[in-house]
């Protein structure tokens, strides 16, 4: 540093001699050492995933290749993570049913509705709602929602039994497809509402005024400018939240008592489980071939999360291009 | 069509801030009246006033009475919604709806309204729309091409165009060459020219040479001095304004002797 | 009313265009300033003395007086101002309503968690590990210490590679790497939880052997989650930090990589500290990958390089999923460890926002 002065017009003036024969090299390491630490931790990154996807397969290898009788169930791996699989995409797919609407209701009511001052307080609030852990989530499921859905699934049995979803008999626990699909719609709540929120407050201030100016009210300027606007982040929010749901953990494992195959009967006892779930619940009592095929069954949990999230990635980068071009 | 607007002793507010004092004026219908003035002297907020468009901003609002052919637009019973039906606005950038086409672009307004009209109807209006903004022969083969793809000077045409469709009025144009080139500003006003034919138009602009080109009738506003609020200097017939002003304030400042 | 004819404002003397658009008129019926108040007030009473006198379930009371008072809200405002207006109040009663509904489930989450978390919140719940306790009593001294050590080695292995991908992305990235990067870190934060703490698993199970439990591999499990977090935060920040700066230290002569740690990181670092606090919450909650890495123990073990481990998390679920006779003792243990955790999580969101509200204005001057 003592040569600062010296070093100020590299270009113009030859530099005196010694001085910079000392400083440069030192700098020069410094940059090479920094730089390839930086870039070090980055394809560090790069290795974990690969790490992630490789050891997962390595330890699924053997599950791939077992014999069906020693696999639990006795027919083979691909029924035994069949049901999971299915039980996965079931509880997913309600759960993002129920949150993606509330998710663009609640970010239009802190983007255009609820008072400035408030607004920045509830996103604070929703926020808060992700950081609440999973455990807290399933243990409020099973003995806070699961009880007030007992008459409530009764009233559906009896009145829309004729839809399969509704066939019952009405779980009288309330441990159900319905109420595991609940508590993961309200956990996937806030992270779909934060990509939408976003979309939402960067909505060109030019494109609302413009159709306020041609005299819309409140929500026909939300239908002409917002919502095309945040169209895509609406679709790849939502997609995000149905990876979140796809691979949650505990509070299913605690909701559900899975006793059935696969079903559409989203009331009664009978219903499967999901991968995650069986991996959390089996996983700690196993040994030898069974953890083989627990984590055959997470390498395609894995898998399935990998492609929601790359599609929903894809979708919002694809905003961000087109909102730059404009 | 074109109604009169009278404004009496207007105050514009931010909160607590007080913006804007003590307006009065009468803008003639069929004519231009621009807005002059330097920077943040409110000539902007205050056309944002005609049309109701301030109070979108949290927490302002106005004192004093501003009238369309004796009606006050701030009465009681006055939907801010219908009033903006009424007077319509040009922005100081072109703002089409990028995931409109220009055709629906154009009728986008109109739509609010007339939920069932005859799709004849509607062709026609887009097409004199489009021809009143002297659009029309640039675009009529892609009409259903998005209004993103115009060009700039296009584009504020075609925003033009959306604001005549719904039969305003009262259109306020907000700096709306600003952001144009000279060739496209020379067709905006040849437009404003024929437009006020048939409209009341208010301009904002800082350009004196096109106030002084388009407008019958200029007004000035100016800081009475800094942290003071904005008001009307002077509002005289155009050719006073920019030969013979009564104000020396206003004189400085056509004559470019300002700040 | 609402939509009156036209006549009032033609001009005669003007070329009638040959589409006369309907116009709404420019005064016309509104409901009174207080209409909308007044009417949800109402309806919140009649929901009340539903709930009260007629004994009706809370959540159908409450539901019926929304109904009530959006049924009552557009209908009247329909006849009145018109079925524009009417569909605007229609859309915001549904979207609070929304908002109201999405409120509920966090609500009754942390009244449920003060509620039955209070039960055991105790000095003995905090002094006390679950050695030798059969039925009442024990605490969750072990698991408290255990989840600050898994989560703060967590932190340790997360921030220093969180922070330097972050740097490298912002000053040195460019081309095909920094743009994989950028995206497997992005997919890396969709990672299921279960997943992690199965890879750490499998890592671990390749150098000790098959069934192996240690709290450096809930660690690593955790790690696998956080990064993402802290690269994504700290990367926003330092996007954050306005070019002039470093080319104002550059034009001294100032080498890259002191620029970097002497100019840029702490211009940012209070939003990168709050960013970090926030990584921490995030995966300090986790279960699932510690339940299938580090496991659960009854006893002290502080040591995370060998055995079993306790943390609050598991702690709280291996006491719900394996009750004694009586059940009540251990789930109140599980409610006890929950309020604990999410009085850590909000303690440390607190933190977050006060980094952020000290230190904010500084880097901004």
């Amino acid at each position: 540093m003592s040569s600062s002065t010296e070093l100020r017009h590299p270009q113009n003036q030859p530099p005196p001699p010694g001085a910079p024969l000392f400083d440069k090299p030192v700098s020069r390491l410094g940059d090479k050492l920094f730089s390839s630490a930086a870039t070090g931790a980055g394809v560090l990154i790069l290795v974990i995933l690969a790490g992630v996807a490789a050891f997962l397969v390595v330890e699924a290898w053997p599950a791939l290749w077992a014999d069906s009788e020693e696999v639990p169930g006795g027919d083979g791996i691909v029924l035994y993570i069949w049901p999971l699989l299915f039980g996965t995409l079931l509880a997913a797919f309600f759960a993002l049913l129920i949150a993606a609407p509330l998710a663009v209701a609640i970010a239009l009511f802190i983007t255009h509705y609820a008072p400035r001052r408030l607004a920045t307080a509830l996103g604070y609030v929703i926020d808060l709602l992700a950081a609440v852990p999973s455990i807290i989530f399933g243990l409020w499921g099973l003995s806070e929602l699961a009880p007030l859905t007992v008459e409530p699934t009764r009233w559906l049995e009896d009145n829309l039994g004729f839809i399969p979803l509704f066939e019952g008999p009405a779980s009288t626990t309330g441990r159900t497809m319905l109420v595991a699909s609940i508590v993961l719609a309200v956990m996937i709540l806030p992270i779909t509402t934060a990509v939408i929120r976003e979309a939402f407050l960067q909505t060109p201030r030019l494109h609302e005024e413009a159709s306020l100016a041609l005299g819309a009210t409140r929500w026909e300027m939300i239908r002409m400018s917002v919502l095309p606007f945040g169209r895509s982040s609406i679709i790849g929010g939502s997609m995000l939240g149905l990876g979140r749901a796809l691979g949650e953990t505990m509070a299913v494992a605690i909701v559900l008592s899975p006793s059935g195959g696969i079903t559409f009967n989203m009331i009664s006892n009978g219903n499967p489980s999901t991968i995650a779930a069986n991996i959390a619940l089996d996983f700690p009592e196993s040994s030898g071939l069974d953890i083989n095929i627990l984590i055959a069954s997470g390498l395609v949990l894995f898998a399935v999360t990998l492609l929601v999230n790359m599609a929903a990635r894809a979708v919002i980068n694809r905003r961000r291009d087109f909102s730059g071009a404009n | 069509m074109a109604k009169r607007i009278e404004v009496k002793d207007l105050d514009i507010y931010y909160d607590k801030f007080l913006a804007v004092q003590g307006v009065s004026m009468t803008i003639e219908p069929r004519s231009v009246t621009a807005l002059i003035g330097p920077s943040g002297c409110g000539k902007s907020t205050f056309l944002r006033t005609l049309n109701r468009m301030h109070e979108l901003v949290p927490k302002a609002r106005v004192e004093g009475k501003v009238l369309m052919d004796g009606n006050d637009l701030y009465g009681a019973q006055v939907d801010p919604v219908a009033v903006r039906r009424h007077i319509g606005m040009v922005f100081q950038r072109p703002n089409p709806f990028p995931t409109m086409s220009i055709y629906d672009n154009v009728v986008a307004g109109v739509r609010l309204n007339n939920k069932r009209m005859k799709k004849s109807e509607m062709d026609a209006l887009v097409e004199r729309s489009l021809r009143s903004a002297n659009l029309w022969d640039e675009v009529k083969d892609r009409l259903k091409r998005p209004g993103s793809g115009l060009s700039g000077g296009q584009q504020q045409r075609l925003c033009i165009a959306r604001a005549v469709a719904v039969q305003p009025d009262v259109l306020l144009m907000d700096e709306p060459c600003s952001a144009l080139d000279p060739i496209s500003t020379q067709a905006i006003e040849d437009l404003m020219l024929e437009l006020k034919e048939e409209y009341t138009i208010v301009i904002v602009t800082h350009n004196m040479q096109q106030a002084a080109r388009v407008s019958d009738v200029t007004g000035f506003f100016n800081l009475k001095s800094i942290g003071e609020p904005g008001g009307l200097v002077e509002m005289d017939e155009t050719t006073r304004i920019f030969s013979t002003p009564s104000n020396k304030a206003t004189e400085d400042y056509v004559s470019g002797r300002f700040g | 009313m609402s939509t009156s004819p036209p006549s009032l404002d033609k001009a005669p003397e003007s070329g009638e265009p040959p589409v006369v658009l309907e116009r709404p008129a420019l005064t016309h019926g509104s409901l009174p300033r207080r209409a909308a108040p007044v009417a949800l007030l109402l309806w919140t009473v009649l929901g009340l003395a539903l709930h009260l006198l007629a004994d009706l379930n809370p959540v159908v009371a409450g539901l019926l007086a929304a109904v009530g008072y959006t049924v009552v809200i557009c209908g009247w405002s329909r006849s009145v101002e018109g079925p524009r207006k009417a569909h605007d109040r229609l859309v915001t009663a549904i979207v609070t309503g929304a908002f109201l509904v999405a409120l509920l489930p966090l609500v009754s989450v942390l009244g449920a968690v003060l509620s039955r978390g209070l039960e055991r919140f105790d000095a003995d719940f905090f002094n006390n590990s679950m050695r030798g306790v059969v039925g009442e009593g024990g605490g969750a001294h072990h698991a408290l210490m255990g989840t600050l050590i898994v989560t703060g080695l967590a932190a340790l292995i997360s921030v220093p590679i969180g922070l330097l991908t972050a740097i490298y992305l912002v000053e040195y990235g460019r081309g095909a790497l920094a743009r994989y990067i950028t995206f497997f870190v992005d997919v890396m934060t969709g990672i299921p939880s279960i997943v992690a703490g199965l890879f750490a698993y499998a890592l671990f199970e390749l150098f000790f052997g098959a069934g192996v439990r240690m709290g450096i591999m809930g660690s690593v499990a955790l790690s696998v989650l956080m990064i993402p977090v802290v690269v994504r935060s700290t990367e926003e920040m330092l996007k954050l930090v306005p070019n002039e700066l470093r080319e104002a230290s550059m034009a001294l002569a100032v080498p890259k990589w002191r620029t970097v740690l002497k100019v840029v990181l702490p211009t940012a670092l209070a939003g990168i500290a709050t960013g970090v606090t926030l990584a921490i919450a995030r995966v300090i909650g986790e279960t699932a990958p510690l339940l299938v890495t580090v496991g659960i123990t009854s006893s002290d073990n502080f040591n995370p390089f060998d055995d079993r481990m306790a943390t609050l998390s598991v702690f709280s679920y291996n006491q719900y999923a394996t009750p004694g006779i009586p059940p009540e003792p251990f789930l109140d243990r599980a409610w006890a460890a929950a309020f604990t955790l999410i009085l850590v999580v909000m303690a440390l969101n607190l933190v977050a926002r006060l980094i952020s509200r000290l230190f904010a204005p500084k880097t901004r001057a």
